[in-house]
């Protein structure tokens, strides 16, 4: 079958690579959209050479309504719950086919989390030659942010809001990469749209890799977060530099490198920006007790990735994608 | 050469013989034997082609539906509440138009719980947008599987090749497999041309908002219906190959005067034919073989049914609280005929029960009945149900 494909063509187009736009303008996302930017960063570091199987969600949404499309790749999108399932199915072809063709699954969190979890295991359980990315907004933003499993504990999402008897969300955000690395896969990492360089390193890692690869992308939603679309920077950084979302890659289930935070900021900081957060502000000892919690989350994780550095690194929390400070910019 | 083998086995030979590049599939009963024997013809290396080993019947249809989409032809086969696990990929892969091929061993559904045949899962599928073939015995399961690749591959659609669990896949009968040349020469390379290439990327699975959906919708639904003469065609050429036809989309046997007609759909055919046999002093019946259940063929129905003025439906499933699923879809059918047969709707042989010889005298006594039978469970013992269920 391997005749059928023009193996010249595709040669030229990864020649052109840098220039790729895989997700191109025009799409519906919201300004400030961190899923959109995510999207193009990640697409842009695959290049054309590549089968994207698309979760239902937000991106999916944004970026497909027919007669028009966004996407200049080839995209399929079948449902929820089995882009990894697809992507499978897609990997599996271009076995038999001998193409050298790169697989990847996309999905938010409420399809990598949640519904399609089952599936996601599934295929790296089976160590197809498939990277997967999830955008992680922490809700379900498509359908008017309702709770997921990867809501951080005390955000108000319409599904848990801030009662009388309720401080948000009851439960702890889902410790998904460990669940991941008990697959022993090859590559899992965690990046953010805050971190460019860091992230399209990370999807080369994973792509370049044998086997299954993932992605956790932390991709800030002005809309359902409840903050300016024009900090989805700022609020993105402040997760890493917090400790509330650390930066770390993973071989084989064991975490083999971490960015480094050089001065911690306190979780208030970071939460301040968002409505989502609001009620954990007011005058009330419940107040006080969640924000100390989730400060804890924080020092925890600081604590378990060895986070801290007192030295400057070119690709810590501070010189990364910040070429005023001397840090490596679009590596 | 004739064999006899196993109704599983035999269709597994099928589909490797159709040449198929991606398996993927979870294991039920009474499907199980299927994908055993593909697994066992791959480790032998009889057949090149990637099997996945998927974690549920959800992920199954799902890797054959990327594959399919890559530009691989894809086969899986499943049962009962796989069948139902299913369900949203099944419309999913329907209504993206990929065309591939299942195997439904069919089962009934729990609860209660079963593991024994009858039609209740296909059944349940019949709007989900697939063409949908009933097998009556195994050497019809293995032809109607080489035909379905053809007829989705030309239909863009795909096809679900049903046949009765256990009745059929647990069955030795004598098989005539074809060779590798006649089913060659009878399905060509799978090609689709939406077939996902970063040479020339296209968008599938796009959001289609109320302006565009119900001429999706129209697409489909002509698509299925021009499939009739797809599934017609591939049972003539494939008669001309291997001298076998399966009956196209329906086909009827019996006297041209015969006023009674007995219209089933599966392995019951075979009782039916063979009853018939026994007891000829109960007068002339034509049997009437519905094999394609989607496409529904309407007007094909009418011409077979021209004549008669008892048809009998005698099906192995049922709409709780509406009736029989083909007997309404019959009486819908020939309602415009003039005249149009009485029509009595019998379900039977549910959830693995023996359907005997003497379901056919039993039938032809009924349809004497004054008053035409709108739906009833014909093999149903009151004695077994407790007093207030009767």
């Amino acid at each position: 079958m391997a005749s059928d494909f023009d193996h010249e063509s595709i040669a030229e187009l990864q020649r052109k690579q840098p220039a790729f736009r895989g997700l191109d303008a025009g799409h519906m996302a919201c300004p400030g959209c961190g899923q959109a930017l995510g999207a193009r960063l990640v697409t842009e570091a695959i290049g054309p050479d590549v089968i994207i199987a698309n979760a239902t969600g937000c991106l999916e949404v944004f970026t497909s309504a027919w007669p028009r499309s966004s996407w200049r790749v080839p995209w399929i999108h079948s449902l929820f719950e089995n882009a990894p399932a697809v992507a499978s199915g897609i990997e599996a072809a271009l076995k038999v086919q001998g193409r050298p063709t790169k697989v990847v699954a996309l999905g938010g969190d409420g399809g990598t989390f949640d519904i399609g979890l089952q599936a996601l295991s599934g295929m790296l359980e089976r160590n197809h030659n498939v990277l997967y990315v999830c955008f992680d907004n922490e809700a379900y933003m498509n359908t008017g942010v309702q709770r997921s499993s990867s809501t951080p504990h005390a955000a108000m999402t319409t599904t848990s809001p801030r009662g009388k008897q309720r401080m948000g969300k009851r439960h702890l955000k889902k410790d998904l990469l460990s669940i991941i690395g008990a697959h022993h896969i090859p590559y899992a990492a965690t990046a953010t749209v805050a971190y460019p360089s860091d992230l399209r390193a990370k999807v080369r890692r994973g792509l370049e890799i044998e086997g299954a690869a993932f992605v956790l992308v932390h991709s800030p939603c002005p809309l359902g977060w409840d903050h300016d679309g024009a900090l989805s920077i700022e609020v993105a950084r402040l997760a890493v530099q917090t400790g509330l979302f650390p930066l770390i890659e993973m071989e084989r289930g064991t975490v083999v490198s971490a960015m480094h935070i050089r001065s911690v900021r306190p979780v208030v900081d970071y939460l301040k920006l968002q409505g989502r957060f609001r009620h954990l502000f007011e005058d009330a000892p419940e107040a006080r007790e969640e924000l100390q919690h989730l400060q804890q989350i924080a020092n925890h994780n600081l604590e378990l990735y060895a986070l801290r550095s007192d030295q400057p690194e070119a690709l810590d929390s501070e010189s990364a994608d910040t070429a005023r400070r001397g840090g490596l910019r679009w590596s | 050469m004739i064999d006899a083998i196993e109704g599983s086995a035999a269709v597994a030979r099928a589909v490797a013989l159709c040449r198929p590049q991606v398996i993927a599939a979870y294991p039920i009963t009474p499907q199980t034997h299927i994908v055993e024997n593909l697994a066992q013809l791959i480790a032998d290396g009889k057949l090149r082609c990637e099997m996945v080993s998927v974690e549920s019947e959800f992920s199954a249809a799902s890797v054959v539906l990327g594959a399919a989409a890559s530009g691989a032809r894809a086969y899986t086969a499943s049962a009962a509440q796989g069948i139902l696990l299913m369900t949203e990929v099944l419309y999913n892969i329907a209504g993206l138009r990929i065309p591939l091929v299942l195997t439904c061993a069919n089962r009934a559904i729990g609860a209660p719980v079963s593991a024994w045949n009858d039609q209740q899962d296909s059944m349940a599928m019949r709007d989900a947008g697939w063409i949908q073939l009933y097998c009556a015995d195994n050497q019809e399961a293995v032809d109607t599987t080489i035909q379905a690749y053809r007829i989705a591959e030309r239909s863009e659609l795909p096809v679900m090749v049903c046949m009765d669990g256990f009745t059929l896949t647990h069955t030795l009968e004598p098989i005539d497999l074809p060779t590798q040349e006649q089913v060659d020469s009878f399905l060509p390379p799978y090609r689709f041309k939406r077939a996902l290439d970063p040479l020339s990327p296209i968008t599938i699975g796009n959001l289609v908002t109320p302006e565009y959906y119900s001429e999706a919708r129209y697409v489909h639904h002509h698509a299925l219906l021009r499939a009739r003469a797809e599934i017609a065609a591939a049972d003539q050429d494939w008669a001309r190959i291997s001298g076998r036809t399966c009956g196209g989309l329906v086909s009827v046997d019996g006297p041209e005067d015969a006023r009674v007609g007995i219209l089933s759909i599966g392995s019951v055919m075979g009782t039916l034919y063979d009853a018939r046999d026994e007891f000829p002093d109960l007068g002339a019946v034509k049997l009437i073989k519905l094999r394609s259940m989607r496409p529904f063929p309407a007007e094909e129905l009418q011409g077979v049914c021209a004549g008669l003025s008892e048809l009998i439906v005698l099906e192995r499933a049922l709409s709780p609280g509406g009736g029989g699923i083909v007997g309404a879809e019959v009486r819908a059918a020939l309602c415009e005929m003039e005249p149009a047969p009485r029509i009595h709707n019998f379900a039977a042989g549910l959830g693995g029960r023996d359907m005997p010889l003497k379901i056919y005298p039993a039938l032809l006594e009924a349809a004497k009945a004054p008053q035409a039978t709108r739906f009833a469970i014909l093999d149903v013992d009151l004695t077994k149900v407790a007093e207030e269920d009767r």
